[in-house]
């Protein structure tokens, strides 16, 4: 029989290590996959890692990949270290683009200096109402907020393709469900010309900058993580679970509607049925690769996006199917919170009477 | 007792453990016969809980090793331990109070919860005078009773070593002798019992050989029933323990705080109602709450420091201010601290640094932020004067909260409210489990903060400490709050009777 034991004095070091060896454990189970798919390792090694950052247009892809992962995961991570389990940022984001697709659409005629910043405040309402109704029925009727927040991930997903489908779509557009293309005025400045780096790569890394200042230098920052260790500490000293909740629900919900209007208004330019790849999602597995903490997870953006793009360049040179690139993530993940739970517990084989302690 | 030529039934040899920055064990020995009651004593750093988890498996030690009859014994992990036939009764219970007895003895031996299991139990506990009924649920249990779930759970096991760590610091003096009894019992039929303790009387009148700690060594071995409590203290603390002195305050002065029929809810199945609660603190006192633990202490401390809401207003009194429908942070800006029971969790957050949880409850009354900002550097100072002036012992302010022996953390918490200077401060348990050493500089300084004119109430299970410090005293009994009467005109044994439900004394005013 084998079974779990707690560790007496669970180790500092390894908690950091964590990510480095769930990373390295990816490869590793990766190589062995391509091996078996018969795939020569150092030609997937390459294909994966190499390739797509290989030029100034693939780094900037990177950056255009990393941008909503790192400003999401950063937001979550506050949630996230206050216990408050957001799982829905992906409808968050995606009612974010609708909110402020709809204003682009709407001043489709304007040329004017205004309509961006109308339409990046409309994206964080957006995300931000999505995210209060799961804050509301969390506060109210302590309904558990990783059901409903994800829930109303599939509800925001099927109001976009029905707005993309009927009142949005392009007039023009031979039926094809996606809306106009937007006007100049309304997508994002690039940072660098010729590439699609768009200006929300300066502001993610502000985001995460932000968050972590927030996180570790402010009361509302403290009040977070004292909510998220010990409730009841939080509410002897008089820091308010309700405010908490609301706060980290609304603050994802912002960052994440922002991150959807970025992918409408830049890479895209347009509303289709699908604005997002799963960054929602994703940013979840960048928060924890990141430690829960917004610098870390700068760094798991990344590599999360380099899985992205990999993905891609896989399935072009090498005919890999595009899962590949959720496998890649999965795996990540699955090593990370192995490697979480071997720091807290080690395997003992074995029959053994075992008691409680 | 059996005969001490066999050889100890367990030796430790030489046990060195140690930490960044501070040796927890220096070259410690100890031997304990088959049949022997040996009490393991020392204040709170001492060394004694990392004694007993190198013996119970839970720590390896640097050097050093321990013997089981005469044997080298491999104790890798509590398993291990248990195999050889050692059993631990911990201070904290780990016990589910939704299900039964016989349930959650039955989890922890990892066997079903079956009728054979219901007969050993029986068995076990009327052998060994452990009164227990198998079938009732958990949370329907006084903490005397939970305690012996835990007894029989390690009795089931038929250890040959049996470790109890601070056993009475939750129990009843009726409970306590009838616990003696059991260990005597046990003690009779061989079985070595290790007792970790910092009450001296009982020690003195339970325990055959006393090891005694100071600073992570040994510093002696007394036959405790030969010394004086006096002589054990002087032994564990280094100096003579200067006894906590009565100062009957002449005169009191305004009213600071008062409860005027409090009333609250029970909010789940396993707490308590409050009904009906009045009393009144006024400045330069210290009123008492005495109480046997679960009827209604923790339920009245969130009332009182605001962690529950409270309607309607008019309940909770302040410095002439209805606060009932304050939050915590408005009582706590206004002057009211609080001290919760718990330690770990509810007064601390255990994985954070000593500075982090000075400023936990500290950032209302202090200046603790900078521009908007948390200022880290005030905070450090802030937990260093906590240190200082309680003698808190531990590795400096970046020390986790969980790092600190139970004791130190507790100077640490109630060190933090005092410091803020509070008008009215309530504390729940603030000696439990703390050394006398310890006890004795929380009660001085409880003692000089009433000097100072400020109010407190003190809500407590030990009757000493309740008796030895408080002006006026009562009870507080399955919700209910008992009159309240001036101390020195009363005894122990009454109070006991308003702690039993006795609202009111005959013939005392």
């Amino acid at each position: 029989m084998i079974h779990l034991q707690r560790r007496a004095n669970p180790s500092k070091l390894m908690g950091y290590l964590a990510p480095v060896i769930a990373l390295a454990m990816t490869l590793l189970a990766g190589f062995l996959l391509f091996a078996l798919l018969g795939v020569p390792v150092g030609e997937a090694f390459r294909a994966y890692f190499i390739d797509p950052i290989s030029d100034s247009y693939g780094l900037a892809e990177l950056g255009v990949k990393a941008a909503p992962l790192i400003m999401i995961a950063a937001a979550l991570s506050l949630g996230f270290r206050a216990g408050v389990w957001n799982i829905g940022a992906e409808g968050q984001l995606i009612l974010g683009g609708i909110c402020g697709g709809a204003v682009a659409l709407y001043f489709y005629e304007v040329e004017s200096a205004f309509v961006l910043p109308l339409m990046c405040l409309a994206g964080v309402i957006g995300g931000m109402a999505w995210a209060a109704i799961p804050a509301l029925l969390r506060t109210t009727v302590n309904a558990n907020e990783i059901l409903t927040s994800l829930m109303l991930t599939y509800v925001a997903s099927l109001l976009l393709s029905f707005l993309v489908h009927g009142p949005m779509r392009d007039p023009d557009g031979f039926n094809f469900p996606e809306s106009r293309l937007f006007h100049d005025a309304a997508t994002l400045p690039l940072v660098l010309p010729g590439t699609r780096l768009h200006i929300g790569a300066p502001i993610a890394i502000f985001i995460a900058l932000a968050a972590w200042i927030l996180l570790s230098r402010t009361l509302l920052g403290f009040a977070l993580r004292v909510n998220g260790n010990a409730p009841r500490a939080a509410r002897h000293t008089g820091f308010s679970q309700a405010k908490l909740v609301w706060f980290s629900l609304l603050f994802t919900g912002a960052v994440a509607g922002l991150a959807g209007l970025f992918e409408v208004a830049g890479p895209i330019g347009q509303l289709n049925p699908v604005i997002s790849p799963g960054y929602g999602f994703t940013a979840i597995i960048v928060a924890f690769l990141g430690r829960l903490h917004p610098i870390g997870v700068i760094f798991a953006g990344l590599i999360m996006a380099l899985s992205y793009l990999g993905g891609e360049t896989a399935q072009i040179t090498l005919n890999m199917p595009l899962a590949v690139t959720g496998v890649f993530q999965g795996m990540l993940l699955f090593f990370l919170l192995a490697a979480d739970v071997l720091i807290h517990y080690r395997v003992v084989f074995g029959r053994e009477r075992h008691y409680v302690r | 007792m059996l005969n001490p030529a066999d050889g100890p039934l367990v030796s430790m040899r030489g046990i060195t453990k140690a930490y960044p920055g501070v040796i927890a064990n220096d070259a410690v020995s100890l031997d304990l016969q088959a049949g022997e009651i040996h009490a393991l004593l020392g204040e709170n750093g001492a060394g004694k809980s990392t004694l007993v988890k190198v013996l119970y498996g839970l720590l390896q030690p640097d050097t050093g090793e321990v013997l089981w009859r005469g044997e080298h014994a491999k104790l890798r992990s509590p398993s291990d331990a248990r195999n050889l036939g050692i059993a631990m009764v911990f201070q904290h219970f780990s016990l589910f109070e939704s299900l039964t007895v016989v349930e959650n003895i039955a989890l922890g031996m990892a066997v079903s919860a079956n009728d054979s299991l219901r007969t050993r139990i029986r068995e076990v506990s009327s052998r060994y005078g452990l009164p227990l009924d198998p079938d009732r649920d958990v949370f329907s249990l006084s903490v005397g009773e939970r305690q012996r779930i835990e007894i029989v759970r390690c009795l089931l096991q038929e250890p040959q070593l049996l470790i109890m760590d601070e056993p009475t610091s939750v129990l009843t003096p009726q409970e306590v002798s009838e616990l003696f009894v059991t260990l005597k019992r046990l003690a009779s039929e061989g079985v070595g019992i290790l007792y970790i303790s910092h009450k001296l009387d009982e020690i003195r009148e339970l325990c055959d050989v006393a090891t005694i700690l100071r600073g992570g060594k040994n510093v002696a071995t007394a036959l405790p029933k030969q010394e004086s409590a006096a002589s054990l203290a002087a032994l564990m603390i280094g100096e003579d323990v200067q006894p906590v002195v009565r100062v009957d305050n002449p005169k009191t002065g305004d009213p600071l705080f008062a409860l005027n029929k409090l009333d609250v809810p029970a909010k789940t199945r396993q707490s308590l109602a409050l009904q009906d609660l009045s009393l009144v603190v006024h400045a330069g006192e210290i009123v008492g709450i005495a109480g046997v633990a679960g009827n209604g202490q923790d339920e009245l401390l969130s009332a009182i420091a605001g962690e529950v809401p409270v309607q309607p207003d008019e309940m909770i009194w302040l410095k002439g201010e209805s606060v009932a429908g304050w939050t915590a942070g408005q009582r706590r800006s206004f002057g009211l601290c609080a001290v919760p029971e718990e330690r770990l969790g509810h007064a601390a957050v255990p994985s954070m640094s000593l500075a982090e949880n000075a400023l936990l409850t500290g950032f209302h009354r202090q200046p603790l932020q900078r521009a908007g900002l948390i200022a880290m550097s005030r905070c450090k100072r802030s937990a260093n004067q906590i240190i200082d002036t309680f003698s808190v012992q531990c590795h400096g302010t970046g020390s986790a909260a969980s790092s600190l022996s139970g004791g130190n953390l507790q100077k640490f918490v109630v060190g933090r409210e005092i410091l803020q200077s509070p008008d009215v401060l309530v504390v729940s348990q603030p000696t439990w489990g703390v050394d006398a050493g310890a006890a004795a500089a929380i009660h001085k300084a409880l003692q000089s903060l009433v000097k100072e004119g400020a109010a407190v109430l003190l809500i407590s299970q030990d009757l000493d400490e309740l008796m030895a410090i408080t002006d006026r005293i009562g009870a507080l009994c399955a919700g209910r709050l008992s009159n309240f009467y001036s101390t020195p005109s009363i005894d122990a044994q009454q109070v006991g009777q308003l702690m039993g439900g006795k609202t009111a004394l005959d013939g005392v005013a």
